[in-house]
C-alpha cells in the first residue's frame, strides 16, 4: 500500500488577534510531528496567497467586514472539512462585543466626535478598503462549519488533540480539561 | 423495612419519601445536569437541563419525586443531546464571552457545558443590549450573562425576606429588575451580606473588587468536572457517616 | 380627584387586595392612560408587595403598558385569518395617514397603532381594538373616518355605534344552542338530583372537557368535591385565546345564563362557595352586559345566600379580566393570573383540584363545558351521551373562519367529518383546514374524511379554512411568531426555541432558507414537544412541523441551496457602511449565494 498522502491544511485569521495561530505554534516540538502528516496550503505559516484544494480549513476570528466574507467563501468552496477555531470563529468572541452599538455610532465617534481627532479626518472611503458589517458575527452564520474549536485561544495541547484526532480519521474529542471558552 | 429504591440508568438508587428524584440522585453521587437547582433550595423546574426520562417520560428530576420502582433514563446520548441544544439556547439568549467574565472556571453554566461536550453555541446569537448595573457599591450586575433561573429572586424573597430582584416582561424579552423605582441597585436595600449576593450560578451577581482574586487555573471546575465534583461530595458525605 | 387619589381609590374598592392586582392594575390604568413608574411604586406600597413583583405583573401582559401609549391606542387583530381578509394593508393605510410607525407613539401623545395576538372576532375580521373595545369587519373607508375621529380628538362614546356592533354568526344550533332552558331550570334540575347525583350523571354523561385537554368533567367535579378545604372555587376559563377560536364568545353573548348557572351547578357539586369568571382582555366590551345578568341571577335568587332556597348554599360569581396573554389559558397560569401574578404555569405537583386558587380545591372549566352541565342537569346523562361517538358524547362548537362563504358558529354532534363541515360553511377549493387552532393540527386535503372527535380529530373549537391561494408556510410562520409573542418565558426550550423558530421561518420565508434550516426546525419540534414546561412550548411547533411534512413545496419554493444559506442578509449588513462611506461600488456589496 502507498504510504497516505499527506493532508492539506489552510489556515486564516479574519476578525481575530492572531492568538490562536501563536496557540498552534505553541504545539512546540509536535509542530514537526504533525508536518509529517500534513502540509500548508494558504496560512499566515506560508505565503501563499489564494486556497487551494485543501483537506482541511482552520479559521480564526469572526466576521467583520466584507473581505473576511469573500475570504471566508474562498476556504469553505476549497476546504472538504471547515474548523472554526477560537472563540471570534465560534461566537464572535471580542469584536462582537460591539454587536449591542450601531455601526454608524460607532463610525462617527471614532471618525468625527472623538477627542483629539486631526481636523479634516473622515470616514475611509476608498474602495480598496473593505467595507465594515453592521454586526460581527461567527463563521457559522455565513458559512457551514464542521467542526468547532472553542478557546480564546484554544490551548496549544487542544489544538494538537484535535488535529491529531482529524488527521487519524476519528470525530475530534477533546475531553474535560481541553474543552474551554476563556 | 427496606429502603426504598429507584433505578437511575441502570443503579438502584435509594430514596426517603418527598425527595424528587434530583435529590436523591445527588445524594447516592449521580450527576443530573442541573442550571436552576441548587442543594440548598426547592426545586423550580424552569431551565430544563435537569430533564430525564422516567418511565418513559421526559420530566424534570428537580421537581418530578422519586417513585418506588420506577425507571429513570439520565445520561443517555439521547437526553445529553437535548441538554446540550438547551444550553446552546441559553448561550445565545444572552451574551457569553467567557474570556472577559470573571465568573470563568466559577460558573455553573460553563462547567456543564464543558461535561456536556458543548463545542459552540450553534444558534445565531441575539446579541441582546443589555446595559450593566454598577450603581451598588459593593455589587455588579452584569445582566448579560442572566440565564432567568431566579435563583436569586427565590433566596432574597424566601431566604433575606428582602424581595430584591424579580424577573419583568414574558418570552424572550423576560429579564431580571431590582425592586427599585430608578431600577438601580443602588436604591434597594441589598447588601453583600444577603444570602442572595452568593447563589447566583453564573457571573451577574459579581462583588466588586474580587473579580480576578483567584487566579483561572485554581477555581472551581478548572481541576474537576462538576460531575466528578457531585460523586466526590457523596463519596465524603458517605465517609463521614 | 388628582392621580395619587385615583390610585387610592381603586386600591381601596379592591381592599388593598394583592391577589386582586390585575383588576388594580386594568381599572388604575382604565383611568390613567398607562402605568407610570410612580404608579406602580404606589400601588405595592397599597398592598405591601415589592416594587418588583408589582412590575413583574405589570410587564407581563400586553395590555398593561408601563411607558405610554397615546390616548388612543389601536390595536389590529393579527391572526392568519384577519390576515387573510387585508388587515395588513388597512393597518398601513392608518399609519400613512396618521404619520406613524406601527408600534410607535405619535409625538403628541395622541395615538399608537401596532397589532395584537387573535382577539376572536375571526368570522367578522379584519378587527381593531380602540382602547379595547372591539370594532369588526374594518374597511378602508371605516379606517379613513377613524382616522379623522381620532384626530379630531373625539371619545370613543361618540364614534358610530354601529361600530361596535359584535354580530353573533351562529350557522347551525343542535342540543346546546337550542336548549330551550329558562334561568334557573337546570339548576332546580341539579339541588333535585343532589350534588353526588349530579356527579353522577355528569360521569354517567361522558362530558369531557371542551377547552382542549378533555378531561371527564364529572371526574373533575369529584376529585374537586373530595379535597379537603375550607372553602372551593369555580373558576370558568373564559380566556378563549387560542388563535381562530370564538365560540365562547358566543355562549357569553348569548346564554351568559347558561354559563353561569353550570358554575352554580359545578358549586352545588363541589361545595364551593366563589367562583370566577376569567374573561379574556378582549371581551372588555362585554363586562357590563355580564354584570347586568348576574345582578339579574342574584335578584332571582339564583346568585347569593341560600341560593333557591336551599339552606346555606351560597355562591356568587364575580368576573376577572385578563390582559393580554394566552398563556392564562392554561389552568394553573390562569389561577396564578387571578392570584394577582404573571401568568406562569405552576408545577405539576399539585393538582388545582386539590391545591387551586389561594390554596383552596379549584375546579377550572372551559365556558361550553359549563354550559353542557345544564344539559346533564335537566336531561341526565344516559341522553346526554346519545349522541356523538364512544369517546366524545354530546356536541361540539365548531369556529369556523378562513376561505368560505358563511363563517360562524357551528354546533355538530362528535363525530362529524371535516368534509361535512366545510360543505355547510360553503367552502370551495379548500386547500388546508387548521383545526383547532395555532397549537392544533393542519389537515390535508386528504384528511377531510377524519371526524372532529377526542379519538380522532381533538379540537378546541377552531376551524381555519385555507382555499388554494393561501401559502401554508406563511401560516406557520405566522403562527410562530404568535408562539414567540406568547411565550411565558418561564422555561428555556419555550422562551428561548419560539423566538429561534420565529427567526428561522423568516428566513425560509424570505427564500434565505436551506435544508439546513429545517433540520433545525425538526431538531426544535424534538426538544420544544418534549422538554416544555407547559401546552404551549409543547404544541408550539406543531403546525411548523404538519406543514413540513404535509406542505413541504411550499418550503422548497422558497429554498435557494439544498445545503446551507447565512443566517443573515449580506448585502444589508453593509448597509450602515454604505450609508456613512457613500461608496456603492461593486466592493461596496455582497451577495448571499457563494458564487459571487
Ligand atoms: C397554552 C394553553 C392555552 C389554553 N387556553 C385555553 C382557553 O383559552 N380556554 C380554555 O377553556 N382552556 C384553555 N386551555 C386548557 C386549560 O388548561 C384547561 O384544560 C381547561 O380550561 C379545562 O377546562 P375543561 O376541562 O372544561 O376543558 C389552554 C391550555 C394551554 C396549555
Ligand atoms: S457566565 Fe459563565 S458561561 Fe457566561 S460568560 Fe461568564 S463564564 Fe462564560
Ligand atoms: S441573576 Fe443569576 S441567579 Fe438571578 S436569575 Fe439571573 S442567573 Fe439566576
Ligand atoms: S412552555 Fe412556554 S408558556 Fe409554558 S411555561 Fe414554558 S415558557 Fe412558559
Ligand atoms: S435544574 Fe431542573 S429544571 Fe432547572
Amino acid at each position: 500500500m502507498d504510504a497516505p498522502r499527506k493532508l492539506k491544511v489552510a489556515t486564516t485569521s479574519l476578525a481575530g488577534c492572531f492568538g490562536c495561530h501563536m496557540s498552534l505554534l505553541d504545539i512546540d516540538e509536535r509542530l514537526l510531528d504533525l508536518l509529517e502528516i500534513v502540509e500548508f496550503d494558504r496560512s499566515p505559516l506560508t505565503d501563499i496567497k489564494h486556497c487551494g484544494h485543501c483537506d482541511i480549513g482552520l479559521i480564526e476570528g469572526g466576521v467583520c467586514n466584507a473581505e473576511n466574507v469573500h475570504v471566508l467563501r474562498e476556504f469553505r468552496a476549497n476546504c472538504k472539512i471547515l474548523v472554526a477555531v477560537g472563540a471570534c470563529a465560534v461566537n464572535g468572541g471580542l469584536p462582537a462585543q460591539r454587536n449591542h452599538l450601531q455601526l454608524h455610532e460607532i463610525l462617527t465617534a471614532v471618525y468625527a466626535t472623538e477627542a483629539g481627532l486631526a481636523s479634516g479626518v473622515q470616514i475611509p472611503n476608498d474602495p480598496e478598503l473593505p467595507l465594515p458589517l453592521n454586526q460581527v458575527h461567527p463563521i457559522h452564520e455565513v458559512v457551514k462549519v464542521d467542526y468547532f474549536l472553542p478557546g480564546c485561544p484554544p490551548s496549544g495541547d487542544a489544538i494538537w488533540k484535535f488535529l491529531t484526532d482529524l488527521v487519524a480519521g476519528c470525530s475530534p474529542h477533546l475531553g474535560y480539561g481541553l474543552i474551554r471558552y476563556d | 423495612m427496606s429502603q426504598d429504591t429507584f433505578l437511575l440508568d441502570g443503579e438502584e438508587i435509594p430514596f426517603t419519601r418527598g425527595q424528587t428524584i434530583m435529590e436523591a440522585a445527588r445524594a447516592a453521587g449521580k450527576f443530573i445536569p442541573h442550571l436552576c437547582w441548587h442543594p440548598d433550595f426547592t426545586g423550580h423546574g424552569s431551565c430544563k437541563l435537569c430533564t430525564v426520562k422516567a418511565n418513559g417520560h421526559l420530566n424534570a428530576a428537580c421537581v418530578t419525586a422519586a417513585r418506588k420502582d420506577m425507571t429513570v433514563e439520565n445520561r443517555t446520548p439521547e437526553l445529553d443531546d437535548k441538554r446540550r441544544t438547551l444550553l446552546q439556547l441559553l448561550f445565545v439568549e444572552g451574551n457569553h464571552f467567557c474570556p472577559s467574565c470573571e465568573k470563568s472556571g466559577n460558573c455553573v453554566l460553563q462547567a456543564t457545558a464543558y461535561e456536556l461536550d458543548m463545542m459552540s453555541p450553534h444558534f445565531d446569537h441575539f446579541f441582546p443590549d443589555r446595559p450593566v448595573d454598577a450603581s451598588h457599591p459593593e455589587v455588579l450586575l452584569d445582566f448579560n450573562r442572566c440565564i432567568l433561573c431566579e435563583l436569586c429572586v427565590r433566596v432574597s424573597r424566601d431566604i433575606d425576606h428582602k424581595n430584591i430582584f424579580a424577573l419583568s416582561g414574558r418570552g424572550i424579552a423576560k429579564h431580571l429588575v431590582v425592586n427599585a423605582e430608578s431600577g438601580r441597585l443602588a436604591d434597594t436595600d441589598f447588601s453583600l451580606d444577603d444570602k442572595a449576593a452568593q447563589v447566583c450560578p453564573v457571573g451577574v451577581i459579581l462583588t466588586k473588587k474580587k473579580g480576578f482574586s483567584v487566579p483561572i487555573g485554581q477555581r472551581r471546575f478548572d481541576a474537576t468536572s462538576i460531575a466528578t465534583q457531585v460523586t466526590e461530595a457523596a463519596a465524603a458525605a458517605q465517609e463521614e457517616v | 380627584m388628582n392621580e395619587n387619589d385615583i390610585i387610592l381609590s381603586v386600591l381601596a374598592r379592591h381592599g388593598n387586595d394583592g391577589t386582586r392586582l390585575m383588576q388594580i392594575l386594568r381599572e388604575t390604568q382604565e383611568a390613567l392612560g398607562w402605568l407610570a413608574p410612580h404608579t406602580l411604586t404606589t400601588i405595592a406600597a397599597g398592598i405591601g408587595w415589592s416594587r418588583a413583583e408589582v412590575e413583574g405583573t405589570a410587564s407581563f401582559y400586553s395590555f398593561f403598558h408601563i411607558e405610554p401609549r397615546g390616548r388612543y391606542r389601536v390595536l389590529w387583530s393579527d391572526n392568519i385569518t384577519d390576515r387573510m381578509l387585508g388587515n395588513q394593508d388597512l393597518m398601513l393605510q392608518m399609519c400613512q395617514a396618521l404619520w406613524l410607525e406601527p408600534g410607535r407613539v405619535s409625538e403628541d401623545g395622541l395615538v399608537s397603532v401596532d397589532t395584537t395576538s387573535c382577539t376572536g372576532l375571526c368570522d367578522q375580521g379584519p378587527a381593531v381594538l380602540v382602547n379595547y373595545r372591539a370594532i369588526p369587519r374594518m374597511t378602508a373607508e371605516g379606517v379613513e373616518q377613524m382616522v379623522d375621529l381620532i384626530c379630531t380628538g373625539t371619545p370613543l362614546s361618540d364614534w358610530p355605534a354601529e361600530w361596535f356592533n359584535v354580530v353573533s354568526q351562529v350557522r347551525r344550533k343542535d342540543r346546546l344552542l337550542d336548549h330551550g332552558l329558562v334561568p334557573g331550570q337546570a339548576l332546580l334540575a341539579a339541588i333535585e338530583r343532589g350534588p353526588e347525583a349530579m356527579i353522577a350523571e355528569l360521569k354517567t354523561s361522558g362530558l369531557r372537557g371542551r377547552g382542549g385537554a378533555g378531561f371527564p368533567a364529572g371526574q373533575k367535579w369529584e376529585a374537586c368535591r373530595n379535597s379537603p378545604g375550607a372553602d372551593r372555587i369555580v373558576i370558568c376559563n373564559a380566556d378563549e385565546g387560542e388563535p381562530g377560536t370564538f365560540k365562547d364568545r358566543i355562549l357569553l353573548t348569548d346564554h351568559p345564563d347558561q354559563v353561569f348557572e353550570g358554575m352554580t351547578i359545578a358549586a352545588w357539586s363541589i361545595k364551593a362557595s366563589r367562583g370566577y369568571v376569567y374573561l379574556r382582555g378582549e371581551y372588555r366590551y362585554m363586562l357590563e352586559t355580564l354584570q347586568a345578568v348576574l345582578d339579574r341571577r342574584r335578584a332571582a335568587g339564583l346568585l347569593g345566600r341560600n341560593i333557591l332556597g336551599q339552606p346555606g348554599f351560597d355562591f356568587d360569581i364575580e368576573i376577572h379580566h385578563g390582559a393580554g396573554a394566552y398563556v392564562c389559558g392554561e389552568r394553573s397560569a390562569l389561577v396564578e393570573s387571578l392570584e394577582g401574578k404573571p401568568g406562569r404555569p405552576r408545577l405539576r405537583t399539585w393538582s388545582l383540584s386539590v391545591k387551586g386558587f389561594l390554596g383552596l380545591p379549584t375546579d377550572v372549566n372551559n365556558v361550553e363545558t359549563l354550559a353542557n352541565a345544564c344539559l346533564v342537569a335537566v336531561h341526565g346523562g344516559a341522553w346526554y351521551a346519545g349522541v356523538g361517538t364512544a369517546k366524545s358524547s354530546g356536541t361540539k362548537l365548531l369556529s369556523v373562519s378562513g376561505d368560505c362563504a358563511r363563517p360562524g358558529v357551528y354546533e355538530y354532534p362528535y363525530g362529524v367529518t371535516v368534509a361535512q363541515v366545510l360543505a355547510d360553511c360553503g367552502a370551495t377549493n379548500t386547500y388546508a383546514v387548521q383545526v383547532s387552532g395555532a397549537s392544533g393540527i393542519t389537515l390535508t386535503t386528504e384528511e377531510f374524511g377524519r371526524r372532529i372527535s377526542f379519538e380522532d380529530v381533538p379540537s378546541g373549537g377552531a376551524f381555519m379554512v385555507f382555499d388554494r391561494r393561501r401559502d401554508m408556510l406563511e401560516m406557520a410562520r405566522h403562527f410562530s411568531h404568535f408562539f414567540a409573542h406568547e411565550s411565558c418565558g418561564f422555561c428555556t426550550p419555550c422562551r428561548v426555541g419560539t423566538a429561534v423558530n420565529a427567526r428561522l421561518m423568516d428566513k425560509l420565508a424570505a427564500g434565505h432558507g436551506s435544508v439546513y434550516d429545517i433540520n433545525e426546525l425538526f431538531k426544535m419540534h424534538r426538544l420544544m414537544q418534549g422538554t416544555s414546561h407547559c401546552g404551549l412550548g409543547s404544541t408550539a411547533t406543531n403546525a411548523i412541523h404538519d406543514t413540513l411534512t404535509k406542505f413541504y413545496p411550499a418550503y422548497q419554493r422558497r429554498m435557494k441551496s439544498l445545503d446551507f444559506e447565512p443566517a443573515f442578509d449580506l448585502d444589508s449588513a453593509l448597509s450602515q457602511a454604505r450609508q456613512m462611506t457613500g461608496r456603492d461600488d461593486s466592493g461596496a456589496h455582497l451577495s448571499n449565494s457563494e458564487s459571487t
